[in-house]
């Protein structure tokens, strides 16, 4: 399982486009915002927690195609199928490598692009905090959805109609710690719930990605 | 119906034979009931009761909207529960069931969010609110999208409904934690529940009678949409059994 993860790791890094493509997006994103909803730094402000969180989980939902389509092609999810590590490890270190390409730099490049939508000073820990907390939960719901459609040809717009809801939970939760963060409140509760949904999310949807891979293998 | 002493489990009705045989005596009959249902129930809500004192005629609209919140959520648990069942026992026509659930759950669920809407404009002044309950709704029907997308996405039928059994079991756990993180989320404008079985005050019976009897009728509305729809799909599969056994021959 280990080799699994170093393996992903390495094509992310030398295959080009798995780290600098959603940070890209993310950036153009947060760019895009202004010119949308006008330059005053007081709405920026009030809005930017909500815009940070749709950025990152968008940035997180147009990699999702990527987790299994390539190794589906080339058969490599056949000769992994056949060997002694489980289906649920597989998914479960698919949904590591995902988050590690994806949702760690986000987290990464949050606080910067906080500074550009001009949110309020107190937020930044809740945002990093939120955003380490809750992108986990992003990426093992989106490695389900992934699963769920790595048979079908052309399945991106699928899998966005199928994850979006599933993200809901997870979005309510983090930008509502981003934005009490804002407004100098304690943003422990939705911190806490966060954490939950992730923890849940972790230990439930690779068991659920693993059956579904299995169907789709079969 | 031909009820013998041997026919003794439900699991009987997992043979599409013998599904086909009681629901084409069983038709006629729901089909009859949802009829009479829904024309004394809506004909007596809409005409024969009084206005409310403060909503005016607006209220009416109560005999429409109520039963198809209730079907379109319980069109989801019955979605729920058939997806289980083939999970667990691979009945065939359960899983059809569930696929002929998820467009009826669907409308269900745009009739109550579309006449919300129609109510809620002269009430609250406002088309839509981004209440936890309007909210959720609105998110049930991306659910609903989704599962039948998936349907239509897959070939394979057996795969097709391993994934979308495992989507609905898992969606049914998001949605129910969407709901609630919804109320944290947002403080409701929508009023509470007006039929429950634990409340100490409940409608005024003058539209408790005529709402249970179209509150009956959108239920027997369901389960005859959804015979039908599985009967088609039984056919439609037997239909394609049928060419392909016939292109084998050739």
């Amino acid at each position: 399982m280990i080799a699994l993860l170093k393996r992903d790791l390495a094509l992310a890094i030398r295959a080009g486009g798995g780290f600098g493509l959603s940070l890209a997006f993310f950036l153009i994103f947060t760019t895009l915002v202004p010119f949308g909803v006008g330059p005053a730094t007081g709405i920026l402000g009030t809005i930017s927690p909500g815009i940070l969180w749709l950025g990152a989980l968008l940035a997180c939902l147009l990699s999702l195609d990527r987790i299994f389509q390539l190794d589906w092609e080339d058969g490599t999810l056949d000769l992994v199928a056949t060997s002694p590590v489980p289906m649920e490890g597989l998914a479960a270190m698919k949904a590591l490598t995902h988050w590690i390409t994806t949702g760690l730099p986000l987290v990464a490049v949050a606080p910067a692009l906080g500074m550009l939508l001009n949110l309020p000073g107190p937020a930044y820990p809740w945002l990093i905090a939120s955003l380490a907390l809750g992108t986990p939960a992003l990426s093992a719901i989106g490695t389900f959805g992934a699963a769920l459609t790595v048979g079908i040809k052309r399945g991106g717009l699928l899998l966005s109609l199928l994850v979006l809801p599933l993200y809901v939970p997870t979005l309510i939760f983090g930008a509502l710690a981003v934005s009490r963060g804002a407004e100098g409140l304690d943003a422990t509760t939705p911190l806490a719930l966060l954490a939950g949904i992730t923890l849940g999310t972790l230990a439930v949807l690779p068991f659920a990605a693993a059956a579904a891979l299995r169907v789709n293998l079969r | 119906m031909p009820k013998t002493a041997t026919m003794s489990s439900l699991w009987e009705y997992a043979n599409p034979r013998k599904f086909m045989a009681t629901s084409a005596w069983l038709l006629p009959w729901v089909t009859a009931i949802t009829v009479i249902c829904l024309v004394v129930g809506l004909v007596w809500g809409f005409f024969f009761t009084p206005n409310d004192f403060r909503q005016g005629s607006t209220v009416k609209i109560i005999y429409v909207h109520v039963p198809a919140a209730i079907m379109a959520i319980n069109a989801w648990l019955m979605m729920l529960v058939t997806s289980l069942i083939w999970v667990i026992r691979r009945h065939h026509v359960s899983a059809l069931a569930a696929k002929a659930a998820a467009p009826v759950g669907m409308i269900f669920t745009l009739i109550a969010l579309f006449t919300g809407a129609v109510w809620g404009q002269p009430m609250w002044g406002t088309w839509w609110e981004w209440d936890p309950r309007l909210t959720s709704f609105l998110i049930l029907f991306l659910f609903y999208l989704g599962y039948m997308a998936l349907w239509e996405a897959v070939e394979n039928p057996d795969s097709a409904a391993d994934l979308t059994s495992v989507l609905c079991l898992v969606g049914s756990v998001f949605a129910i934690i969407s709901r609630y993180a919804l109320l944290f989320w947002n403080q409701g404008l929508h009023q509470g529940a007006t039929l429950s079985l634990d409340a100490e005050e409940n409608i005024a019976d003058v539209f408790w009678y005529p709402l249970v009897i179209s509150l009956a009728g959108f239920g027997f509305l369901f389960l005859t949409l959804v015979l039908y729809r599985t009967r088609t799909e039984i056919r439609a599969r037997r239909l394609k059994a049928l060419i392909a056994q016939e292109r084998m021959a050739a």
